[in-house]
């Protein structure tokens, strides 16, 4: 059931996010501060998950095959890979490491 | 390849209304580079489907996801944070903050697409980062349309169809984690910063967000440390603004930054 309050409020939150965006006067977005946050809350939110759920365990932190994998990601953007090389680059590197280790 | 990788670049780029008069460009090849980046990314829908069944929602919940919410990183959150012992609340609060950014996005799109009213509750739901990116750069305002609603059908639909495969899969997988699959996520969510990483503000909120993040992990309940790390933004552009030194600068950057931090939170 929790999962199913989870889905609905992410579901309208997000569709409303969207939404607004549609309906509201291109005037708010005027100002450059509004600009330069909304660019960077993505970077941060994104920043964050990235690392948490590379070195996350739960309420631990750990060091483990995933880190190879996101190093091998890293790697294919850094060569321009598309999307789906750079996931899958992950996925291939993280398994890799386990079968090994 | 790299014509994707050029689109998913300019996410993060400012949007130019100018760009709107300057030249035409033929629609075959902008349906070629919406279909390029909704078949790519439309295919990692099947990493979510066994990312969300391995975290131990059912077929239903996790096809629910991608139907209702389709925006890849929200949803990747929102698992995430569930898989982690997050409750329903801070789970939903962190993806709903992922998503705030479409709403951004959707500011500019409006511009560009000049939709009727009625249609735009329905556009509404296409749009995300890969829209945007296949749409703002398009030189006329029939090409942004067609380039919006090519990418938004084709990733619309394959995402949710290979969902739907991924969660089926995840079963016949068996233990999803010894495929590596846990390090989807990560990946997707790192490709998705990346192009945004330019300039020296940009770089060091996502260092201050990963300490943030890392710090707080071990202290604070699950989904908790990623909302904290969206202060990361706020604080890094008000120390950028005294860091210019200007007395109006660091003045006005300090007061402006409650207004849209408020405004998010009212919503």
């Amino acid at each position: 059931m929790n999962v199913w309050i989870a889905i609905a409020l992410t579901a309208v939150g997000c569709y409303l996010a969207k939404l607004l965006g549609l309906l509201v006067p291109a005037g708010a977005l005027e100002r450059p501060l509004v600009q330069r946050l909304a660019a960077l809350l993505p970077v941060a939110l994104l920043a964050a998950l990235t690392a948490q759920q590379t070195f996350g365990d739960g309420q631990h932190l750990t060091l483990d095959a995933r880190a190879a994998g996101l190093a091998a990601a890293a790697l294919a953007l850094v060569l321009r890979a598309p999307f789906l090389v750079v996931v899958g680059a992950a996925v291939a590197v993280t398994a890799g490491v386990r079968a090994l280790g | 390849m790299a014509e994707k990788t050029a689109h998913l670049r300019t996410t993060a780029e400012p949007a130019s209304g100018s760009t709107l008069a300057a030249g035409t460009k033929p629609d075959a090849a902008v349906v070629r580079d919406a279909l390029g980046v909704g078949v790519a990314v439309g295919l990692s829908g099947f990493a979510f489907g066994v990312t969300s069944a391995g975290s131990g929602l059912s077929l239903l919940q996790t096809c629910a996801l991608s139907l209702l919410v389709f925006t890849g990183a929200s949803q990747f959150a929102l698992v995430g944070a569930l898989a982690a012992g997050g409750n329903p609340y801070t789970a939903a609060a962190g993806a709903f903050f992922l998503g705030v950014r479409n709403a951004f996005y959707g500011l500019r799109l409006s511009q560009l697409l000049a939709l009727p009213r009625a249609l735009r509750p329905l556009a509404a739901q296409w749009v995300i980062d890969e829209t945007t990116a296949v749409t703002l750069p398009q030189p006329t305002r029939r090409a942004a349309r067609i380039g919006f609603t090519v990418t938004g059908l084709t990733l619309y639909v394959l995402w949710n169809l290979t969902t739907l495969l991924g969660a089926l899969g995840a079963e016949a997988l068996g233990d999803t984690d010894a495929w590596g699959l846990d390090a989807a996520s990560p990946a997707v969510f790192l490709a998705l910063l990346a192009p945004m990483l330019k300039s020296t503000t940009e770089r060091v909120t996502a260092g201050l967000a990963v300490l943030l993040a890392l710090g707080l992990l071990p202290v604070l309940p699950a989904g908790v440390p990623v909302l904290l790390s969206a202060l990361a933004a706020p604080v890094v552009l008000f120390l950028m603004g005294r860091a210019k030194g200007g007395d109006a600068g660091a003045g006005t950057t300090g007061t402006k930054d409650a207004g849209p931090a408020r405004t998010e939170e009212d919503r």
